[in-house]
């Protein structure tokens, strides 16, 4: 039940229109139609659409797109670029205190993720800016909050202020305050307890926090999937509170994240981070371009790529390419790149991320086959280093061998080393063809993998 | 008599205390929602273009959905049509009439919780992370142990920090035994002892918390598979309820949920929580129309009793509670 993206949305609009030569006027405001469907279903407010729609619509019939021969793309472009303009501007760091401790808030509805993302930013604080945090367990109402940031403080080997849950928030801040001081933390992060932004009485709460501790971030924390309501929630922490920023979670959910362009469309505080998975690590800076895409439906490319390079040992491909060009790769260098596959982290996350892939029919269906691969991996390593260096020796005998090592048959066997023959029949195509091309990386035999 | 009329009566016939707590809990959003149809009905005294646009954007930012609103739209032009409707007077009542409709048509669904006669009833609780899943669990203890049943918890969430912590609490506080291992074990080794340990006991309903988990992610719904087939080995027919927990501040995400853990676990209900805040969560609409899922209790606050079993004409009622109370003083 994907939902299609914008693209591919103009692209009916468009081809009712094409054969009329140009488009009009009538034409746009149809295709503005589908932009303002588009926006809806990924959940970003109707009023932020409407004045949205409203700007891409006069830069639409201005000229940019009547004159288009290409008017989907056109549009698509002027929507991308708008989305990344209101998301946008400068990046954002912390604001860390000219005079230590850097107080940092957290707050928002319950489940947005506040705990974990404590943990996280913690994380990131100690790791990217060197920083020595306290964290303080300030949510006394919900049963085990204490006890979560503790089991994540342990985890993590960073320090937990906690005083139980008999003891109010506002007093538990206040010493944890002196505590900092005392052991010289240079960041204070305060979990608060999830409240509805309708509570008066523990908004409040909030707001004595705040005037205590006074605080150098506020950061609201937002469930991606939130729907039409984030505005109301954002605007009533901005209104009460004074947010100073935003982290967007569970962004590894496969939602479109409009909430991200409505909150900043009302508050105009920018998105700080975004949850990115389970990890302690998964917390990343906000990158607009990519939420546009996102929100449109377009994929995210520049994660992929990112996710590649980081996994992906610069060396080890440099002399990968040498190899394929001397054509003197071998059985131990496809279980390698393999392995490098892998490290990306399960295949069909990575295929989600590539843009039209939730376009290609039954692909949403598609499971792909880590089993095979797993397989293939097994039969590489019961092979002796000869037979991986020279594969040609592999004879009958050999092969029953290596599928009793490898508890595969030997059709198995039989497929891999064909596999690998075709494989080396196009590598030495594609570097007769390209000998002088820079390919960084190569994944010949991939699509073996896709049932 | 006004649909609101028989409504009214129907309701207040019925339980005049959980319709105060459905009016309360959902003041927030009927205060918003109603106030803003009346808006509209006294700024627009005859029905056109216009008004049904103006509608349309109302349930838009319900969450409702782009589909279920379009729908709804047309069937409020044919009615209008069809009993010649010229002014906004008498189109809220016909408005809830359609809600109420399309959330029932299809198959008339059960929204009473499948409890066994006699042996044991598994109530499986699947969501993403941060729903309220472990809070319902205890909610939902309370609830049937208020009914005059024994409960018994499985603390199935053996991922998030504190999860089994947050369980044990919930069980103390309603007075149930949690089966529980440590952080890290193995969910479908918990359900299995929790199994075993609910028929040595032989108490009536084993509800299983499991961990938040996002649609996605294909190995943890894999897991989710395996913890239900570990339930239906040990027990005929369980899990009776697969109960899938959805925020009501999630947007049109849900429909995906709702889908994908419906294909992995075969949910049998949806219980709508936070529904005391802003939100609306319009989008189970959409899910009972496309999936055919149910909803089976709305979270309407923070108290242990304040887990309410879902009405569509209470829910309704709710929403529009302050027209009717015009239509009765007229």
């Amino acid at each position: 039940m994907a939902f299609e993206g914008l693209a591919q949305r103009l692209q009916g609009t468009l081809q009712k229109i094409r054969g009329k030569g140009k488009i009009d006027e009538a034409d746009v405001k149809e295709m503005m139609r589908e932009v303002r469907f588009a926006l809806i279903e990924a959940d970003v407010n109707l009023k932020v659409v409407k004045e949205f729609v409203k700007t891409v619509s006069e830069r639409a019939v201005g000229h940019d797109v009547m004159k288009s021969l290409t008017p989907g793309q056109q549009v698509v472009k002027i929507v991308k670029d708008e989305l990344t303009n209101l998301m946008g501007g400068e990046q954002n760091p912390i604001q860390f205190a000219r005079k230590s401790p850097t107080v940092i808030m957290m707050v928002g509805l319950q489940g947005a993720g506040k705990t974990t993302t404590t943990g996280k930013l913690a994380s990131v604080l100690r790791k990217r800016h060197n920083k020595k945090p306290l964290l303080v367990a300030a949510d006394v109402y919900r049963p085990a909050a204490i006890q979560q940031l503790e089991t994540l403080g342990k985890q993590l080997t960073m320090p937990v202020f906690a005083l139980g849950t008999d003891i109010s928030p506002v007093e538990i801040v206040r010493q944890a305050l002196v505590e900092a001081e005392k052991e010289h933390h240079d960041v204070v992060i305060i979990d608060t307890a999830g409240r509805l932004h309708v509570d008066e009485l523990l908004m409040q709460e909030l707001k004595d926090i705040r005037d205590l501790s006074t605080p150098d971030e506020v950061f609201l924390v937002v469930d991606a999937m939130t729907g039409q309501d984030a505005v109301n929630v954002a605007k009533s922490f901005d209104d009460t509170v004074g947010i100073t920023g935003v982290i967007l979670t569970k962004l590894d959910g496969d939602t479109r994240g409009g909430a991200a362009l409505s909150i900043r469309a009302v508050t105009d505080k920018p998105i700080k981070f975004v949850g990115m998975g389970e990890k302690m690590d998964a917390l990343e800076p906000f990158h607009p371009e990519r939420m546009a895409s996102r929100i449109l439906g377009m994929g995210d490319v520049m994660s992929l790529i990112e996710k590649a390079q980081e996994n992906v040992d610069e060396e080890k491909s440099k002399e990968l390419e040498q190899k394929f060009l001397t054509q003197s790769f071998t059985l131990d260098d496809f279980l390698e790149q393999l392995q490098q596959v892998k490290k990306m982290g399960p295949l069909d996350e990575i295929l989600k991320m590539m843009p039209g892939a939730n376009k290609i029919k039954g692909l949403d269906n598609a499971k792909v086959d880590e089993g095979q691969m797993g397989r293939v991996e097994a039969v590489i390593q019961s092979m002796t280093a000869a037979e991986r260096n020279t594969p040609e020796i592999i004879n009958a005998n050999r092969r029953k061998r290596i599928a009793k090592g490898s508890g595969t048959t030997i059709q198995d066997v039989n497929r891999l080393l064909k596999q690998f023959e075709d494989m080396k029949k196009m590598v030495k195509q594609m570097t007769g063809m390209q000998q002088k091309g820079k390919k960084k990386m190569k994944m010949p035999g991939l699509d073996s993998f896709f049932k | 008599m006004s649909f609101f009329k028989k409504l009214k009566e129907k309701i207040t016939g019925t339980n005049e205390a959980v319709t105060e707590k459905f009016k309360d809990g959902l003041s927030k959003t009927r205060n918003q929602f109603t106030s803003k149809v009346n808006d509209l009905v006294a700024r627009f005294r005859v029905i056109d273009e216009e008004f049904f646009e103006e509608l349309e954007e109302l349930l838009l930012q319900a969450d409702v959905g782009f589909e279920t609103v379009m729908e709804l739209i047309e069937l409020l032009k044919v009615e209008v049509q069809r009993k010649n409707i010229k002014d906004t007077a008498g189109i809220q009542s016909v408005i809830s009439e359609k809600l109420v409709e399309i959330y029932q048509a299809g198959e008339d669904l059960d929204s009473e919780l499948n409890i066994q006669e006699d042996g044991l009833t598994v109530i499986l609780m699947v969501g993403v992370n941060g729903v309220g899943k472990t809070t319902t669990i205890g909610k939902l203890a309370a609830r049937l142990i208020a009914e005059g049943k024994t409960v018994m918890l499985a603390a199935g969430d053996t991922f998030r920090a504190g999860a089994i912590d947050q369980l044990v609490i919930w069980g103390e506080r309603a007075g149930v035994e949690v089966i529980r291992q440590s952080e890290g074990s193995d969910p479908a080794a918990v359900m299995y002892d929790a199994i075993r340990a609910a028929k040595n006991r032989s108490v009536d309903v084993l509800i299983c918390d499991t961990a938040g988990r996002l649609q996605n992610k294909v190995n943890l719904m894999n897991e989710l598979q395996k913890v239900h087939r570990v339930i239906s080995k040990e027990v005929e027919g369980a899990p009776h309820e697969v109960l899938l927990a959805l925020d009501a501040t999630t947007g049109q995400n849900a429909l995906i949920q709702a889908q994908t853990f419906k294909e992995a676990t075969n949910v049998t209900g949806i219980v709508l929580t936070k529904l005391d805040g802003t939100a609306k969560g319009g989008i189970v609409l959409a899910i009972r129309k496309k999936l055919n899922i149910p909803v089976k209790f709305v979270g309407l606050g923070e108290g242990v009793d304040d887990l309410q079993p879902f009405d569509p004409e209470k829910y309704v009622y709710g929403l529009f509670a302050d027209g009717l109370e015009q239509e009765d003083n007229s």
